[in-house]
């Protein structure tokens, strides 16, 4: 492991004033991410900010239902809030299903919307990435695709968004609460998560020092009958091959709202609003869901061993609005 | 009382739970210092340029050493498995000799450093520059090139295996099935990273080491560094899994042994967990295929089995895989061919249930079409092509194979099952299930086996042999057939092992651990007992003096004869009588000849049930019925844990192993946990498993034919059957993957 310096932040000031400090800091909070990023030689941070002493672990109800959640609040906590698991039980699920119990009790919420993909390409150190060394080039594109995306990919990069609650959040149209040496600043979810285009490298509108403090989710009576369904290879502590989060409003059998995101498939949380356009106002059968899914999925881009996930895509999304039409009508 | 055949638990349990067992990693030694390796990232070319300068001037950093700083070795390595009980290198090629890169991975320079954490830093700082060569990496890229191998193993066995006519037994067919496999490479991935400590104190030199071999290891570090054995020690106390990566030596070993001598301090390596999927060994990818001729009644007439595997540059190496093709059931014109593509990968090595279990599966997945062509019951069927003897006419040396089918069919309730295919719906599953038989040879190339008892005035004993425990019970094995053998409590006996200096016992591979260790041990406790009650029968001052040694019993210490009743003498009052300290015998025993007419063969039987969701192609195991025979079964517990452990790696080859070369650069593509897919406890179903009792006077004297590798054979054949009872559709690659089993036609699409 590279040779590291490290200091500890008494509060948020204190934090952002000692990352500013030094540009090639990186904030430490639970460590699964940015301390094995480190030790494959892909993050480049010489200096570790610990935030853990911040007080930034509660989860904190709004006056309009929603629910602000302090950035170091730990993935197990959230989870078993009561607040989140009546209001929003796709985004408790989402955090159950992600990673190990060992890992989701040191692992951080604002650290979950700052992991990186899981590429191989990115990790091996070696191969051509554009993320890790821009202008290299992008060895997943031809190469072992069987996990990239199909979604917002371009042709530098195909890498995919490994979280799972970040696709619960997207679907509730989350803010990200961010304090920086400019200020504080609320980001709209979907505009957290670059798109990775000419530019993969960028994957966050952060400016150095800036730290995520929060993340609000507006209140929302339609997440209350909300599912997530997570498919893989094996049954835990592994990313999706696709996952979906969903919830569904049916008023006389015609859908009156509904909210789709998908993980494992897009180069960042994939909010489907193609699908969600394509279903309101139409019948609560599973016909109008396998027309929501094609729409979704018809700008899909694959490579060699990725196809599969288009059809799998569609598959899962029907299976996550059936699940959740029985949710809401139970 | 005997204490074999009971379930004793684990004598080293608590060392372990309480961390006081010491692993390879965990030696501490004064004046310590790390080893970290660069591994070349092409797979075929030159190193034209090492800059360590940034390297050499990190911190800590005591040397970085390149191909021009390394000796010379003493002696080419030439590849013979480590059961055969010499020097046991895992490739004929030893790296850093020059400038030649073979494949991706290969030690190019080594940086030694005070501290770990230095020198993997400094390791990335070294920078290489490559003329990069064209390399073959895949089955795809060298099909053209594909030849077939005379022999296996570096000539230790024949690559083709033939009697009768096959073509004619085949034209004379009433029905033929013909099947074709791809199965992708598998890494062994034992949790303990391969480790070494050496340290040299003149021409000495000590390596703590994690092997399933010790005295392979010894001789293989002595042969290439031109050291006499004897000046080579190698201790090794516990390994953290091995699997097979650990059966042979690798090059890492010995690296590390030249870097200790080079810098004059012990020297620690700790392999990566991406390291350990370049450094020792993997399961070749390969394409298996099987042509079955049956008559009407279902009876074999002809089986053609092909394999096509990538070797590496410098050996012919396959895992076997038509040793139980070839035997398994009564067929009179048996054809298996082992082809052999060159690529630039290490050389492949024996990984569970090595080449059989591969081989079986596409054995049995051919019976299990057969059957369903021939609509003959899937046991019924294999009953049917039962065999008493092996293809020489030979008995086995024990049988089992009807009895575990029979058992294995009635535990799991086979006959309620429906045999029509995509029969049976739980909600969103199909439900489905399989059966195969379970075959794995039994080996006897090894050297004699010998162990040291030795029993002290007090009454307590040990037994000594050079194995080592890796995880499957050996210590706690071998602790119970040394008492039983010697006459002595549980609590009196201690086995002590994973010591070089120790009598000769063979490397823990090819199942051979129960069989070998227990007859040693058995021996040196039985030759220690006679030498015992020898000295009581002839000693007038024992109440047995002049008995008839044979009427002699011991137990617990007690020594009483048939002749004379109420009379008893004691090993602590019979060495105090005699002023003996202490007293020892060495027990030797030696395996079988190569040519005993003999069939040997490890049998059992494989049941699954499995629910497939095939809208999205999943896989999930509800069930597993196993039924053995294995010979004696020494420790019911650690038999069943054993062969429990097997069966979850049966699925896991099944459903998850598999890894990918990306052949533009020759490097695997998952090289980690996260990646390379092993079952979490969540995929494990409920495992059942069942004991067939037979009874095997040839395999050693206390009829043990071993559990390592048989449980893991003919579970991914079962479940492979199982998924297609439960949809309909056969697939033809391992590991069965979601988008392999998705439905085409399902989904409503």
């Amino acid at each position: 492991m590279r040779p590291l310096t490290y200091s500890r932040a008494g509060d948020v000031q204190h934090a952002i004033a000692l990352a500013t400090a030094n540009p090639a800091s990186a904030f430490l909070a639970g460590g699964t991410t940015e301390v094995d990023l480190i030790r494959a030689g892909i993050s480049q941070s010489e200096h570790l900010v610990d935030i853990n002493e911040l007080p930034l672990r509660e989860v904190e109800d709004q006056p309009d239902g929603g629910l602000r959640i302090g950035a170091l609040a730990r993935m197990s906590d959230v989870a078993r809030t009561p607040s989140v698991v009546e209001r929003y039980p796709a985004i408790s699920r989402a955090l159950l299903l992600g990673a190990s119990e060992q890992l989701r009790n040191m692992a951080s919420m604002g650290g979950n919307l700052r992991q990186r993909t899981r590429c191989a390409y990115l990790r091996d150190g070696v191969s051509p990435c554009n993320k890790r060394e821009p202008g290299s080039g992008c060895a997943a594109l031809d190469g072992f695709n069987r996990g990239h995306a199909i979604l917002g990919t371009s042709e530098h990069c195909i890498a995919t968004h490994p979280s799972d609650v970040a696709v619960a959040l997207a679907a509730f149209d989350a803010v990200i609460r961010t304090v920086g040496p400019d200020g504080e600043r609320a980001i709209p979810f979907d505009d957290f998560f670059l798109l990775p285009g000419d530019t993969p490298h960028l994957e966050h509108p952060i400016a150095p020092g800036e730290l995520i403090v929060g993340i609000d989710v507006p209140g929302a009576p339609i997440a209350r009958g909300s599912i997530y369904l997570k498919f893989r290879d094996r049954q835990s502590y592994e990313f999706a091959l696709v996952s979906v989060a969903a919830a569904i409003e049916v008023d006389d059998s015609l859908v009156t709202g509904v909210r789709i995101a998908m993980g494992g498939v897009g180069t960042k949380p994939w909010r489907a609003r193609r699908a969600e356009a394509a279903l309101v106002g139409r019948p609560a059968n599973e016909t109008s869901f396998r027309h929501a899914a094609a729409a979704e999925l018809a700008e899909a881009v694959v490579r060699e061993h990725n196809a599969f996930k288009v059809e799998l895509a569609q598959r899962a999304m029907v299976r996550g609005l059936v699940h959740s039409l029985n949710r809401s009508q139970s | 009382m005997n204490a074999v055949g009971t379930p004793v638990t684990r004598v080293d349990g608590p060392a372990k739970v309480t961390g006081a067992a010491r692993y390879s990693a965990e030696i501490s030694l004064p004046g310590m210092t790390y080893l970290a390796v660069v591994g070349a990232t092409i797979a075929s070319g030159r190193v034209t340029a090492i800059d360590a300068e940034a390297a050499r001037a990190a911190e800590g950093v005591l040397a970085v050493l390149t191909p021009e700083d390394l000796p010379k070795i003493a002696a080419e390595p030439h590849l013979l498995p480590s059961l055969v009980g010499g020097p046991a290198p895992g490739e004929s090629f030893f790296p850093m000799q020059d400038d030649i890169v073979q494949y991706a991975g290969q030690p190019v320079a080594l940086v030694i450093a005070e501290e770990y954490e230095q020198a993997h830093h400094a390791a990335s700082l070294v920078r290489i520059s490559y003329q990069p060569t064209r390399s073959v990496t895949t089955i795809e890229q060298g099909r053209d090139q594909a030849y077939e191998a005379d022999r296996l193993f570096g000539g230790l066995m024949p690559a083709r295996s033939e009697r009768g006519d096959v073509e004619a037994g085949l034209a004379g067919a009433d029905v033929r099935v013909e099947v074709a496999y791809k199965m992708a490479a598998n890494h062994h991935n034992p949790i303990e990273a391969p480790s070494t400590v050496a340290t040299w104190d003149g021409g000495n030199l000590t390596l703590y080491e994690s092997t399933q071999g010790i005295r392979a290891t010894q001789q293989t570090v002595a042969l290439l560094l031109g050291l006499p054995i004897a000046r080579v020690r190698v201790i090794t106390r516990f390994v953290g899994g091995g699997f097979g990566a650990k059966a042979m030596v690798w090059p890492n070993v010995t690296l590390t042994a030249m870097a200790a001598r080079h810098i004059g301090r012990p020297v620690k390596l700790m392999l990566t967990r991406p390291q350990m999927f370049t450094s020792n060994g993997h399961r070749e990818e390969q394409e298996q295929r099987i042509t079955l001729g049956a008559a009407r009644d279902g009876r074999l007439t002809a089986i053609r089995h092909e394999k096509l595997s990538i070797t590496s540059p410098f050996d012919d190496w396959a895992e076997p895989a038509t040793g139980v093709s070839s035997q398994l059931y009564g067929c009179q014109n048996y054809l298996g061919i082992h082809r052999l593509i060159k690529g630039n990968t290490m050389t492949p090595t024996f990984t569970r249930g090595p080449g059989e279990s591969l081989g079986v599966f596409t054995l049995e997945t051919a019976m299990d079409e057969l059957a369903y062509q021939l609509a003959i019951d899937p046991v019924e069927l294999r009953l049917r092509n039962h065999t008493p003897v092996d293809p020489f006419g030979n008995p086995w040396s024990s049988d089992g194979l009807m009895e575990c089918l029979r058992l294995g069919a009635e535990r799991f309730g086979w006959s309620e099952r429906n045999p029509a295919p995509r029969a049976t719906q739980d909600g969103e599953w199909l439900i489905g299930t399989g059966v195969a038989s379970a075959a794995y040879p039994i080996a006897f190339f090894m050297p004699p086996q010998r162990a040291r008892a030795r029993i002290f005035a007090d009454g307590s004993a040990i037994v000594q042999t050079s194995t080592q425990e890796f995880g499957t019970g050996v210590l706690t094995m071998a602790t119970q057939v040394g008492a039983d053998a010697l006459g002595v409590a549980l609590r009196d006996m201690e086995f002590q092992a994973g010591d070089s200096d120790l009598p000769n016992s063979t490397a823990a591979v090819g199942s051979a651990g129960a069989g070998m260790v227990s007859s040693a041990v058995h021996a040196a406790g039985t030759a220690l007992r006679e030498q015992l009650i020898a000295l009581a029968v002839g000693d007038e001052k024992s109440p047995l003096h002049g008995a008839g040694p044979a009427s002699v019993n011991v137990a617990d210490g007690h020594l009483t004869s048939a002749e004379r009743p109420g009379a008893v003498d004691t090993y602590r009052e019979l060495l105090s009588r005699n002023h003996m300290s202490d007293a020892e015998a060495l027990g030797t025993w030696r395996p079988p000849p190569l040519d005993t007419p003999h069939g040997l063969l490890t049998f059992g039987a494989q049941f699954a049930e499995v629910a497939v969701d095939p809208e999205l192609g999943l896989v999930r195991v509800r069930r597993l019925n196993g039924a053995f025979a294995p010979g004696r079964v020494l420790n019911p517990l650690l038999a069943h844990s054993q062969l429990m452990g097997g069966m979850l790696w049966g699925m896991s080859q099944a459903l998850l192993e598999g890894n990918h070369m990306d052949p533009r650069y020759g490097r695997w593509a998952e090289t980690n946990l996260a990646e390379y897919l092993v079952p979490v406890n969540a995929d494990a179903p409920d495992v059942h498993v069942d004991f067939v009792d037979v009874n095997d006077e040839l395999v050693g004297p206390l009829g043990a034919k071993g559990v390592g590798e048989i449980g893991q054979v003919g579970v991914a054949a079962a479940i492979a059957n199982a998924v297609f009872h439960a949809t309909g559709r056969r697939v033809r690659s391992l590991p069965m993957a979601p988008e392999l089993v998705m439905d085409p036609a399902a989904g409503g699409q």
